[in-house]
């Protein structure tokens, strides 16, 4: 657990107070169990691009500019494979069509009413699942004003701990064997999925989580277009829809 | 060094652009909304529903070697990294790697 911020004395210069916000973010991360998630996903990133002859520069690069595990994948894969651009773009695009509804529901919780749209990039940007995840959890207790900092600080750790499972799976190189690699990628659900309960509070939250379990591969199965556009859009309404109607009987 | 540039070309086009177009698009729908209103709690419940929907899809179509290890393995890990979380004081490093030996031990015994 991170230390509670201590309560900003009127003494503290703004700017410090941001500063440690940052690093306290920074910190948190570490205490997460995303941070070595991520480090053991992008091993198995890396030994997949070293795979198809991209360099360790281009996947520290796309780290930096996608920031989108599922995403990243999708993109060495179908290039290394020689897909048609244009294919692989919208490949990408549609498998992160969740960053929509993730960066809606962090930005309203980092603003302020005279929050500049330039400050909000950066916290949009590095809006993943684990620090969309992490930050849920972490933010609320923080004062409103430290919490762009932290959500910065929070991200950007994530994204070292990413750079570092690059580095040490493309220096590995020679391919993973299967067993590790099946554990690797086992890492992903095994951790989501117990992070996004730790953060359910609400009846909308847990039902959400239920209808997207069952929803999600059952539309894939049956091999509806945008499964996961659907999936979201009407598990998410119907999680809402039921928490609205038992809020109004009370 | 041109198929270099090449790639880091694509990267930006293929790669950023599709990408970051959501982020963007949440930043500009996020601009009128705060933490109190409907709409954020919808975006929420969206949001939570989208990213289960991810954690089953990997479980029952998984992705590379993921898929060699049985259907019943990958069932059973989670929910004994599930019940390990449950159990130990709601941790989640406790549940991860419970769920990790599990999947471990279950494809060693299958044979991978």
């Amino acid at each position: 657990m991170p230390a509670p911020m201590p309560s900003a004395p009127t003494i503290d210069p703004p700017q410090r107070s941001a500063t440690a916000a940052f690093l306290a973010g920074f910190g948190a991360a570490w205490l997460s169990v995303m941070a070595y998630v991520l480090i053991g996903t992008y091993i198995g990133l890396a030994a997949l691009a070293h795979d198809f002859g991209f360099s360790l520069w281009w996947l520290a690069a796309s780290t930096v500019l996608v920031w989108a595990g599922p995403a990243q994948v999708i993109l060495v894969s179908a290039l290394g494979a020689g897909a048609a651009p244009i294919e692989v773009a919208i490949a990408v695009s549609l498998s992160s069509v969740r960053l929509l509804p993730m960066v809606i529901s962090l930005l309203p919780l980092i603003k302020q009413p005279q929050t500049r749209n330039r400050d909000l990039l950066l916290p949009a940007h590095l809006t993943a699942v684990s620090m969309w995840i992490e930050a849920l959890r972490l933010l609320p207790p923080l004062p409103r004003e430290h919490r762009i900092p932290f959500a910065n600080g929070l991200g950007l750790s994530f994204l070292l701990a990413a750079q570092i499972g690059g580095g040490i799976g493309y220096y590995l190189a020679t391919s993973l064997p299967p067993l590790l690699s099946a554990a690797l990628l086992f890492l992903t659900p095994m951790s989501f999925l117990i992070s996004t309960t730790r953060n359910c509070r609400l009846l909308s939250d847990w039902l959400a989580l239920v209808f997207g379990l069952m929803l999600g591969p059952l539309l894939a199965f049956w091999q509806v277009g945008l499964d996961l556009l659907w999936t979201g859009m009407v598990g998410g309404s119907l999680a809402y829809g039921i928490y609205r109607l038992r809020e109004a009987r009370r | 060094m041109s198929g270099e540039l090449h790639a880091y070309v694509l990267l930006v086009l293929v790669g950023f652009l599709p990408n970051e177009i959501w982020r963007m698009l949440g930043l500009v729908v996020a601009r009128g909304i705060d933490e109190e209103s409907e709409f954020f709690m919808w975006a929420r419940a969206v949001a939570i529903a989208v990213l289960a929907g991810v954690i089953a899809k990997i479980v029952m179509l998984p992705p590379g070697t993921l898929a060699g290890v049985p259907l019943g393995i990958r069932l059973g890990a989670i929910a004994c990294g599930f019940v390990a979380f449950l159990a130990v004081r709601r941790s989640v490093f406790a549940g991860v790697i419970a769920g990790e030996v599990v999947l471990t031990l279950g494809a060693l015994a299958y044979g991978i």
